[in-house]
């Protein structure tokens, strides 16, 4: 298998932002090839490779670029505001290969006749944003970036934008309304984004790893792309591991490598694996039965479960799992946009009980309570996130549930014990 | 083009971009919501409205879903059902469970939900936010406990009337509604129009009640309780006790303040016919002198802290006249007293308005003609309405009565008032007239009469071709004004005469109306104005006999220097509040 | 398309401008309004808030009404409207970080300064924030000091770290 279909192979940790290093390592030879080729020529290889987005939904990138309404001049956003818990590839990707992504950005805005993009940072990566900047500079020096890029008439700039603490902009609307000086509030669909985006203008927001194996797509062809991975789901995709993993970092794997293969690269679990979260808070926790799931998008859906942003999280049995209810319900109270009733509620109640839960002072009612108020916040959240609390919240209890109620039972007993 | 469409198995015709909500109305089926409103643009927050489309996955807001051809829609499931209690549990088990004691117990959407769904009891524990309730502003009660966060008030506050005194603040469950930080209702950009009240669903936002009080002075026997009614509460009040919008209400009126014990009944339709005096004459003064133009009209109090908030180099433009409360609040403690032979102090100036705006004006200081306030207090049309449920008024079976004489005979002119575009009508039968020295041979003004947001006319005074334009909602205001502002930078002419109301529709959508104070409603209270109008034999300012005997025994004539001591007033630039946080 | 301004920087080295001139760096473009904020939050030494007399000149920057404006700077968890510590320590407290002894960290930081989440301490030194997740849960457990993340933490280290900081502020 190639090697240049990997970002790993773009990665820098030394000199991230030594461009001359970066084109010897195979750097804008996609541009180029993008350069000789009409829009539509673009997207058709995108979509010939089977690229899906990497922010984690999955959507299909070359449909999204196809997508944009014509007439008006779109805009091309980078979505950097990792926000989901346990993921960090994408301060990988930047933090060692600014350069890809800069270049995945042009060719996308190429595709899709956009001038002007942005890059959105999350405001807790303040390095990485001044990073990018730099790098835009030198991009911009070299003819990569800005007027007139490499003498082929076609003009493209590159802005980075730096967010104020939020998970909830890391939905593309709300990312959007971030991105416009307003609060992010995720907005209704339709109109997508790529109908009425910023300012109202036709947007495409890809995601930094999206983007980042686009140039590889175009250097390499379709094909070479479409043959790794799954069928229905190619290419290879970074996984971040953290938690009880031997060696935790980035991995880059085909998709559909097996949990157990990736774990295993990583050097294995510490001590003996009890829970793995996959996907991000928004993911179900799993018991070790997981370790035979193939990660790529429709196989984790077949699970119950979402591929997400890649983050694997692996719990070893010193974890308390009302602990880990207790973080993951958290989450969702301190996120919540509180736009819409279910989940500015819902999230409140559930950080609540489970809170409770973790002090030792819970009720066992608590855990029917919590399973009803997942099932509001599904059926009427008004965007994906208060949807996605039933995931984690219904596979804690479902696979966890007998600890959790033996926990408060002794909770429940030591506190009288004592008085 | 329309769409078909079965709602729950009925098959329903509506037109396109209908949402599957209104669709659903058309077939006789009511969804529940608790943030949509019919005047205000959906925003699919509360979740209420959930319905299940065929061939769809999940649920779907019907309040932000178009209706589709062949669409076949179910509101009601077990499992809609139980989202639906879900979601009201939530919100109940974060509000004060205090209804009995709240100002909007049996108007509040809330409880009326809470009801509808049988919710007996919270699975939930309660929890309540300890947020001081906001008492800082003269017209506006705030109590951020009992938001529900529908966003109604953003977006009247924001969009529809652009003061932007008030925004969402803070996050997740711990978002609000506030003006900005460091700052309350009382000292914000706050115009104290009200509209905030009249589209809150719950009781977190209300009217500064002043009833204690009120009862404080009729009781009191040394006291000589006074009162005015605008004219927009007579077409208004009686939707409180069940009869319809537009229905006119005066002489009940009079008959129930007198019944629950005020001295002397006087009406503010009398002063809005000696506002056209003072005001024609301005006009008149300013057409002889060549400008400045235009002149604006200054009747509604919010809209005058709006020109001293955001366009003050426009207070020279807007005119000298006191609102006709202020008019008739000063004439009681000096006319009224001196004819009586009354101590003015003993004198409890009390005016019945549909505005919470009104009751800031009467605290200006400014407004002390005779040294004492010129209105005591201003009780809006739903606090009167009370006092008479409290007095144990039958309000719709009242008698019919006559008000006192002396201040309160009126003309037509004076009751379309309440509506917008009612001023300029008014103003332009009695300017031409005095004018020309001619009779005015067509008196209707149908170009400024409506409820549209902006109205632009020329009308033909003698061969002067007046330009004239009439605004409700200070949104569309702004519009005006930005045309005016731009046009006297350059020293160019705009308009002859603006009127400007604060509210939809005029004074009769005004913040301290009726609820629900939709705009459907506020057409119909319209045109039981203009109905009263058409009815009454005289239709001219000039023409109210009580308003020539003022002049002719005491205030000499319009624009005199008595009439500028009582009647006109001076205006504040306020624009430093407007950019200071603290 | 318009120049790009400098990106701001949360956290940067104390800024000794003046909001006036920062934002003169910054076209009225609402897509610039969080990197100013950023910048403006750092400027004057040893600063972490957002003053009102900062917030009105936003405000006449932008053309946003003033409540709009606190509107958006409320709903970002890294900007303050009232007065912090000179450091702000944001606390990982994600799954990652969990698992790998996060919470013995908080109850030792907790202790150690004597102020729980949200607090500042009485020198006016130190506020303490948890966040839910930095994006190194390679490296767990996390914090940030102002713009600097600081990885793999031990009870030491934070000792270490925070007494320099007290050293330093002395």
């Amino acid at each position: 298998m190639n090697e240049r279909s990997r970002i790993s192979h773009f990665a820098n940790s030394e000199a991230p932002l030594d461009i001359a290093r970066y084109i010897e390592s195979g750097g804008y030879v996609g541009l180029m090839a993008a350069l000789g080729k009409t829009s539509a020529e673009v997207i058709g290889v995108v979509k010939n490779s089977g690229l899906r987005g990497r922010g984690g939904a999955g959507f299909p990138t070359g449909l999204k670029w196809e997508s944009v309404a014509a007439g008006e001049q779109p805009y091309l956003v980078c979505n950097a505001d990792e926000g989901e818990p346990g993921t960090f590839k994408d301060r990988f990707i930047l933090e060692r290969a600014p350069y890809l992504v800069l270049e995945g950005m042009t060719i996308a805005a190429l595709a899709i006749g956009a001038r002007e993009g942005y890059i959105y940072v999350r405001g807790e990566y303040p390095e990485i944003a001044k990073m990018l900047a730099l790098a835009t500079e030198k991009a911009k020096a070299r003819g990569y970036l800005g007027n007139d890029i490499l003498s082929s008439g076609f003009s493209f700039d590159v802005a980075v934008r730096v967010g104020g603490g939020s998970y909830v902009v890391g939905d593309e609307t709300a990312l959007l309304n971030s991105l416009m000086g307003n609060r992010g509030y995720p907005m209704l669909k339709p109109p997508f984004p790529t109908e009425k985006g910023l300012w109202g203008k036709p947007t495409v927001v890809n995601n930094v790893e999206t983007l980042a194996y686009v140039p590889i797509i175009l250097g390499l062809g379709a094909q070479a792309f479409a043959s790794i991975g799954s069928v229905n789901c190619p290419g290879y995709k970074l996984f971040s591991l953290s938690g009880h993993v031997a060696n935790p970092g980035v991995y880059e794997f085909p998709m559909g490598t097996r949990l157990r293969d990736v774990l295993e690269k990583a050097g294995g679990v510490t001590g003996t694996l009890k829970a793995i979260q996959i996907g991000g808070t928004a993911g179900p926790i799993f018991g070790p039965a997981a370790l035979d799931y193939n990660l790529d998008f429709p196989s984790m859906q077949k699970a119950g479960g979402a591929l997400g942003s890649g983050a694997i999280v692996a719990m070893n049995t010193s974890v308390n799992m009302a602990h880990v209810l207790e973080v993951t319900m958290r989450f969702f109270a301190q996120e919540s946009c509180g736009q819409c009733f279910p989940c500015r509620y819902g999230t409140r109640q559930l950080d609540y009980m489970a809170h409770r839960i973790a002090l030792g002072l819970g009720k066992v009612e608590y855990l029917d309570l919590m399973r009803e108020t997942a099932t509001v916040m599904v059926g009427a959240s008004f965007c994906p996130f208060g949807q996605s609390v039933a995931l984690p919240l219904k596979s804690l209890l479902d696979e966890f549930g007998d600890e959790i109620v033996s926990f408060m039972t002794e909770q429940q007993y030591l506190k009288e014990v004592s008085e | 083009m329309s769409v078909s469409l079965t709602v729950d198995g009925n098959k329903v015709t509506v037109p396109d971009h209908t949402s599957v909500l209104e669709a659903a109305a058309a077939a006789h089926i009511s969804i529940p919501t608790l943030c949509r409103h019919e005047d205000l643009v959906p925003k699919g927050a509360c979740g209420m409205c959930i319905v299940k489309i065929g061939g769809q996955t999940g649920f779907k807001r019907s309040c932000v879903t178009e209706a589709r051809e062949g669409m076949s829609v179910w509101t009601s499931s077990p499992e809609i059902r139980d989202i639906r209690r879900g979601i009201l549990e939530l919100v109940l088990a974060a509000h004060p469970a205090d209804c009995l004691q709240c100002i909007k117990h049996g108007k509040c959407e809330l409880q009326t939900l809470a009801e509808r769904f049988e919710i007996r009891d919270l699975h939930y524990d309660r929890y309540t936010r300890g947020l001081p309730v906001d008492q800082t502003s003269l017209g506006i009660v705030r109590d951020m406990n009992k938001c529900i966060g529908c966003g109604r008030c953003v977006e009247m506050c924001n969009e529809t009337q652009t003061v932007a005194s008030i925004f969402f603040r803070g996050r997740g469950a711990d978002t609000i509604v506030a003006p900005t930080i460091g700052k309350s209702m009382g000292d914000s950009v706050c115009v104290n129009c009200g509209q905030c009240v009249v589209y809150c669903p719950v009781g977190a936002l209300y009217e500064r009640e002043q009833i204690d009080e009120v009862w404080k002075a009729i009781d009191d026997p040394d006291k000589i309780v006074v009162a005015q009614i605008a004219p927009a509460v007579r077409v208004a009040i009686g939707e409180e006790f069940g009869l319809e919008p537009g229905e006119l209400c005066i002489g009940k009126l009079y008959s129930a303040l007198k019944g629950m014990g005020v001295d002397v009944v006087f009406d503010t339709n009398f002063s809005a016919d000696l506002t056209i005096l003072e005001e024609g004459t301005e006009l008149l003064g300013r057409i002889r002198e060549g400008g400045p133009f235009p002149l604006i009209t200054s009747c509604s109090p919010g809209w005058i802290k709006f020109c001293e908030t955001f366009y003050p180099e426009l207070l020279g433009n807007v005119s000298s006249c006191k609102s006709p409360q202020q008019m008739l609040g000063a004439l009681i403690k000096t006319y009224y007293a001196t004819q009586r032979e009354i101590d003015p102090a003993r004198l409890v100036s009390l005016s019945i308005m549909p505005c919470t705006a009104k009751k800031f004006e009467a605290r200006r200081p400014e407004m002390n003609a005779s040294g004492l306030c010129d209105v005591d207090f201003v009780l809006t049309t739903r606090e009167i309405a009370r006092m008479f449920r409290q007095a144990g008024i039958c309000f719709a079976d009242l008698d019919e009565s006559a008000p006192d004489p002396l201040l309160s005979g009126y003309t037509g002119a004076a009751t379309i008032f309440g509506a917008s575009g009612g001023v300029m009508e008014a103003a332009l039968r009695t300017a031409y007239e005095l004018a020309t020295g001619k009779s005015l041979a067509r008196i209707d003004f149908s170009e400024v009469r409506g409820m549209q947001g902006v109205k632009e006319a020329t009308v033909d005074m003698d061969g002067l071709a007046v330009k004239i334009a009439v605004t409700n909602g200070l949104g569309n205001a702004r519009k005006i004004l930005d045309t005016i502002s731009a046009a006297n930078k350059l020293g160019k002419p705009s308009y002859h005469f603006v009127e400007i109301m604060a509210c939809s529709g005029g004074c009769i959508g005004g913040g301290g109306q009726p609820l629900p104070n939709t705009q459907a409603k506020r057409a119909r209270r319209m045109e039981g104005l203009y109905m009263e109008d058409r009815g009454l034999a005289l239709r001219k300012s000039h023409e109210n006999p009580e308003v020539k005997r003022i002049y002719a025994e005491f205030l000499g004539s319009p624009g005199s220097s008595l009439a500028h001591k009582l009647l006109h007033t001076s205006y504040l630039d306020r624009r430093e509040a407007a950019s200071a946080s603290s | 398309m318009e120049t790009a301004p400098k990106t701001a920087l949360e956290g940067k080295a104390p800024s000794p401008q003046q909001p006036e001139t920062i934002l003169q760096d910054y076209p009225d473009r609402r897509d610039t309004l969080l990197s100013a904020l950023h910048e403006i939050q750092r400027c004057g030494a040893r600063k972490s808030w957002i003053t009102d007399q900062e917030i009105s000149l936003v405000a006449q920057h932008y053309h946003i009404p003033l409540a709009e404006l606190d509107g958006v700077v409320s709903f970002y968890k890294m900007f303050a409207r009232e007065k912090r510590g000179s450091h702000i320590i944001r606390l990982c407290d994600s799954l990652s970080c969990r698992v790998r002894g996060s919470l013995d960290l908080y109850h030792h930081v907790r202790n150690k300064l004597g102020i729980s989440t949200g607090m500042t301490t009485q020198d006016g030194i130190f506020t303490l924030e948890i966040v839910n997740c930095l994006g190194a849960c390679d490296k767990s457990p996390n914090l940030m000091v102002d713009n600097t993340l600081i990885s793999g933490l031990t009870i030491d280290a934070v000792d270490a770290l925070l007494d320099g900081i007290l050293e330093a502020e002395q």
